[in-house]
């Protein structure tokens, strides 16, 4: 493997990796998180709550895919298979078995963790460059899966899936009803995953990140934490899936195509790989980008282009690196 | 004193003229700016939708027209989202265009469920006034159904009586062949066989030669945009209509056409409801049109948005408000629609825009006079006939009244 | 007559043929990629947009300058790969240090904003180009019609392939090439222009992908997007005979049009999805290609 086991973590996260986390460091992020639950508060008092919403789950589907990448130093290429699959999952039980909205979301999860736990085994048993290729392929079967499967609904996807009733109670026709809920489970997942990053599970999985063969001498099975992190990303990008399902009662093609799994490592991208917040601001710029930009018609993949290369070469460690940097903390 | 009755009469001129000014209207075009239809509909239709509120002299009637656009991406989850943000925060009244049946849908139910109007003429999908109708969509332009029947029925009735399908594997791939099929049978045809082409594909020659090996008169292509011009372009490579066998388009607009050149695309057959050289006043917009957008004429779809304005201007101007836009679209289906490009024609209960259709078939290069002189007219379909009956279509709005 | 699975035997050459053909872009446009790949370690995702401005750079060329197709398919790689060469130059040279993502990033960036603005000029309907006259018409084959130009194609791709290949593997600068890919700090050493190298592989590179453009711009439709859905496959290509291994890519972009040629007879709308599925399988088996080195 001579220039593939060179995997993203060299220069993925040299935030993260450089610098030493204290107790000054957790102090920062309990501030970060208050300020982020402050934000979650406050932002829908400003901002078209269905847009909110729409950045939350992508920012929720990038932070599970930032799990993988920059702390498990294992590039997705095929992330959209689970955000999709998850998606359509939900969207079909919520229409169809007349689920209501948290079963939906938990049956589309764990559809998101089963193919997780199937693609990750024949997955990570390659690296670098050949792993990404892999997961790539797998998920253009999968989108070929649902570009056939009948109740996919071909391109049309399944459509007017209803909002329900949460528990059977609560309507969530109420666009204000809805955000509550998709705020809660964006930071319930946000809450997990920097648990996850900080636990000693985190912290053998940077060991093999790192430094693989060093990692597997000290005595660490590499691959069942490898696969425990990438069932762990599916599933969490699983329950994003899911709830976009449930936002915009609708699952389409769109979410299983291989350019939605290009379109996350972009948000990582901007945001900062290897930073905890990073693809939280990342997936907020690029979706207002989308959706702000709409109207320029044919100049938004141009603009998207020119964002990535500019990202690329001026600040490869995204926004949120930036600042970690600037602050000497890290995010 | 005279003085004083002149003022008085100016003021009163100018208070009637801010009454008037009063209803504000605000079209949202939203349509696909990028990708495979974007020379259908696009910018085109914007430019469609602003010769419309021009024609109609709405700053005259009292409407404040304002229009914006946006780009769906092909993508309905992006469509339904611009949709409701238009909705619900920029104060849009009704959505027009938007190509591409998925997207469609999709805005169709947000529409409904905000009490909004849509006026569809970019989509294909018969689904928008038969099982999937909605009390606040119009279908302006064309659908499936009504190309099937114009071009299936009239290849059959010239001597065309087998078929073999290139279908895109895609849900209106195999609408437009599901259609097609039932006219042919219905008109004594037969169809010998079919292959799903996964869409978007670059080559046909392999799928090609299985439609020429099998032996059929008329080879269906039940595609759209690049996919239709790789099938016409390389049909002509190998020597397809040479061989006897006739080629349909099942969804071919006149950019298509355009950018094939009559060189390639001769002798194809096809169904729109629009070309620009129909009459002179269809004549004398398109000039108008071409001279605003690059020297191109307008596809029927951005047509259809120029009718679809003028239409639903006019039943605000009655209403006087665009506020309600269930309310609208009843006045719309109640009012006669007359329009220079498509004539006189109704809107049925269930939606769906009745006007005439039009049989075409691609000049040869000799009898092609200009890069835009691309169709002669094979028969004209009366809209009675062109559109599926509304007892067929299983629209449930239909049964109310 | 004889019948494989219930196709007629003789449909069934007349698909492997095609599916040569198509395999024959696969080969020039994943020996363009493997070649970048295997020196420069940068996995080119312009490959796609640069495919694409060959053709346009040749409907150019006909319509802005009156030059016809033969010239085109000289002039189009030459003015691409100089396009191309100029890229290396300003944007991808800052990248050979880092990880491969980067690389892949900067250059998918890139291929948006090239697409996005032959869009904006040309539109998506596609620009006509006809077939030279030398070559239209066609050989009635025993099992089909085939018509000339694709004859060429097969031809053209094979002697360029061939070509390509043999000054890689028997030529001095072929030597300092693969020395290159192996060691650039010795080769630096000893005084070989490592950094000029690098930048006119890459123009070479570029260069195949505008020559397979020009070849496809008499039987694809030319529009911006053409470059866009292609690029996959090409990429799946390269992996599965292994990065960056020339011969590999070579035989597998052949390989791989015949097992997708049989594949629209047998499965039609799995044709595009085939290569994939082969590609997990190779990888399982294979870790590094069927061509490629395991270190």
């Amino acid at each position: 493997m001579a220039h593939s086991a060179a995997t993203a973590s060299d220069d993925a996260s040299p935030i993260a990796a450089a610098l030493p986390e204290g107790k000054d460091a957790k102090a920062f992020h309990r501030m970060v998180f208050i300020g982020i639950a402050v934000a979650l508060a406050v932002l829908p008092l400003i901002l078209y709550p269905v847009f909110l919403m729409k950045v939350l789950c992508f920012a929720l589907f990038a932070l599970a895919f930032n799990l993988l990448l920059g702390y498990g130093g294992l590039l997705s290429f095929g992330h959209a298979a689970y955000f999709g699959m998850a998606s359509y999952i939900s969207a079909y039980g919520a229409k169809h078995w007349g689920l209501t909205p948290e079963l939906a979301i938990l049956a589309g999860t764990l559809t998101a963790a089963l193919l997780g736990l199937v693609f990750g085994a024949l997955a990570i048993r390659r690296q670098g460059i050949y792993f990404s290729m892999i997961t790539l392929a797998l998920a253009q079967m999968v989108f070929f899966f649902s570009l056939q499967a009948k109740f996919t609904g071909g391109e049309d996807g399944i459509q007017a899936v209803p909002r329900g009733h949460l528990f059977g109670v609560i309507s969530l026709a109420d666009d204000r009803v809805l955000y509550a809920l998709v705020a809660l489970i964006f930071f319930a997942g946000l809450l997990l995953i920097y648990r996850i990053i900080h636990s000693p599970f985190g912290q053998v999985l940077k060991a093999i990140r790192d430094n693989e063969p060093r990692a597997i001498s000290l005595g660490y099975r590499a691959n069942q934490y490898k696969l425990a992190v990438f069932v762990l990303s599916t599933t969490l990008a699983g329950v994003a899936g899911a709830t976009k399902a449930i936002v915009f009662q609708l699952a389409s093609l769109t979410d299983v195509h291989w350019s939605m799994s290009g379109e996350v490592v972009l948000m990582t991208l901007v945001g900062g790989m290897g930073t905890v917040f990073g693809p939280i601001l990342g997936s907020f710029v690029i979706i207002a980008m989308e959706n702000y930009l709409a109207q320029f018609g044919a100049w938004v993949t141009i603009i998207q282009g020119v964002v990535f290369v500019v990202c690329v070469l001026l600040f490869r460690e995204g926004i949120v690196g930036l600042f970690a940097r600037l602050l000497k903390k890290p995010l | 004193m005279l003085k004083r009755l002149l003022l008085a009469g100016a003021a009163g001129a100018l208070m009637t003229a801010a009454a008037q000014a009063q209803t504000p209207v605000k079209i949202g075009v939203l349509n696909d700016r990028s990708g495979v239809y974007a020379d259908i509909s696009g910018e085109g239709s914007v430019v469609a939708a602003r010769m419309a509120v021009e024609d109609f002299k709405a700053a005259e009637k009292g409407l404040k027209v304002e229009i914006v656009s946006a780009d769906h991406q092909n993508k309905p989850d992006v469509g339904a989202s611009l949709a409701r943000q238009w909705y619900d925060r920029d104060g849009v009244d009704v959505i027009l265009d938007v190509p591409t049946s998925s997207v469609a849908l999709a805005i169709s139910q947000v529409t409904r469920e905000k009490n909004k109007a849509f006026v569809n003429s970019g989509a294909g999908t018969a689904d928008l006034t038969g099982a999937q109708c909605s009390p606040n969509t119009v279908h302006w332009t064309y659908d499936t159904v009504a190309l099937a029947n114009g071009t299936g029925g009239a290849m059959v009735k010239r001597g065309g009586n087998t078929w073999f399908f290139l279908t895109a594997d895609y849900a209106f791939g195999q609408a437009l062949q599901r259609d097609t099929t039932a006219v042919v049978t219905k008109n004594g045809g037969k169809v010998v066989g079919s292959v799903k082409t996964p869409f978007p594909t670059a080559d046909f020659s392999s799928f090609l030669l299985q439609a020429q090996g099998s032996g059929a008169k008329v080879i269906g292509l039940a595609n759209a945009g690049g996919d239709t011009i790789n099938a016409i372009k390389q049909a002509a490579e190998f020597g397809i209509t040479e061989g006897g066998q006739a080629i349909a388009g099942l969804l071919v607009f006149s950019s298509d056409v355009h950018s094939l050149t009559p060189k390639v695309a001769q002798g194809l057959v096809l169904t729109e409801p629009f070309y620009w050289d129909l009459n002179d006043a269809t004549r004398a917009f398109s000039d108008r049109f071409a001279k605003t957008f690059n020297g191109k004429k307008p596809t029927a779809v951005q047509a259809g948005v120029y009718g679809g304005v003028i239409h639903y201007l006019k039943a605000v101007e009655a209403l006087k408000s665009a506020k309600d836009g269930g309310q609208v679209i009843a006045k719309m289906k109640e009012l006669p629609t007359d329009d220079p490009l498509f004539g006189k024609g109704t809107i049925r209960p269930d939606g769906r825009k009745i006007h005439d259709m039009y049989l075409f078939e691609v000049k040869k290069p000799g009898e092609s006079k200009d890069p835009w002189d691309l169709y002669k007219t094979l028969a004209t379909i009366p809209g009675n006939e062109a559109f599926r009956p509304m007892s067929e279509g299983g629209c449930p709005l239909v049964g109310k009244s | 007559m004889t019948m494989i699975f219930g196709v007629p035997m003789q449909a069934l050459f007349g698909q492997l043929l095609l599916g040569l053909i198509n395999g024959s872009f696969y080969a020039i446009l994943s020996l363009g990629l493997a070649i970048i790949f295997g020196l420069l370690n940068i996995i080119n995702f312009t490959h796609g947009a640069q495919y694409m401005m060959g053709a346009f750079v040749a409907w150019m060329l006909l319509n802005y300058a009156g030059i016809g197709y033969w010239w085109a398919l000289l002039l189009a790689p030459l003015a691409v790969g100089l396009f191309g060469v100029i890229m290396e130059r300003l944007l991808i040279a800052r990248l050979y240090k880092l990880d491969h993502l980067y690389g892949l990033l900067l250059t998918f960036g890139l291929a948006l904003i090239i697409q996005g603005l032959f869009r904006n000029e040309y539109g998506v309907s596609g620009l006509p180009y006809a077939i030279p006259s030398e070559l239209s018409g066609g050989q009635r084959l025993p099992f089909m019609f085939l018509p000339n130009y694709r004859g060429w194609v097969v031809v053209a791709s094979l002697v360029v392939c061939l070509a390509t290949w043999l000054v890689i593997e028997k030529t001095k600068l072929g030597a300092y090439l693969r020395a290159a890919t192996e060691n650039p700090t010795l080769v630096q050493a000893f005084g070989v222009n490592v950094p000029l190298l690098l930048t006119l592989t890459y123009g070479f590179g570029v260069a195949l992908a505008a020559f397979a453009g020009v070849l496809a711009a008499p039987v694809y439709s030319v529009n911006p997007n053409m470059g866009a859905d292609i690029i996959i496959v090409v990429f799946a290509v390269v992996v599965i005979g292994g990065m960056g291994s020339i011969l590999g890519s070579i035989i597998t972009g052949f390989t791989l049009g015949l097992i997708e040629g049989l594949t629209k007879v047998f499965y039609p709308e799995a044709s595009s999805t085939v290569i994939f599925v082969i590609m997990v399988l190779v990888l399982l088996v294979k870790p590094a290609g069927l061509f490629g080195r395991t270190a």
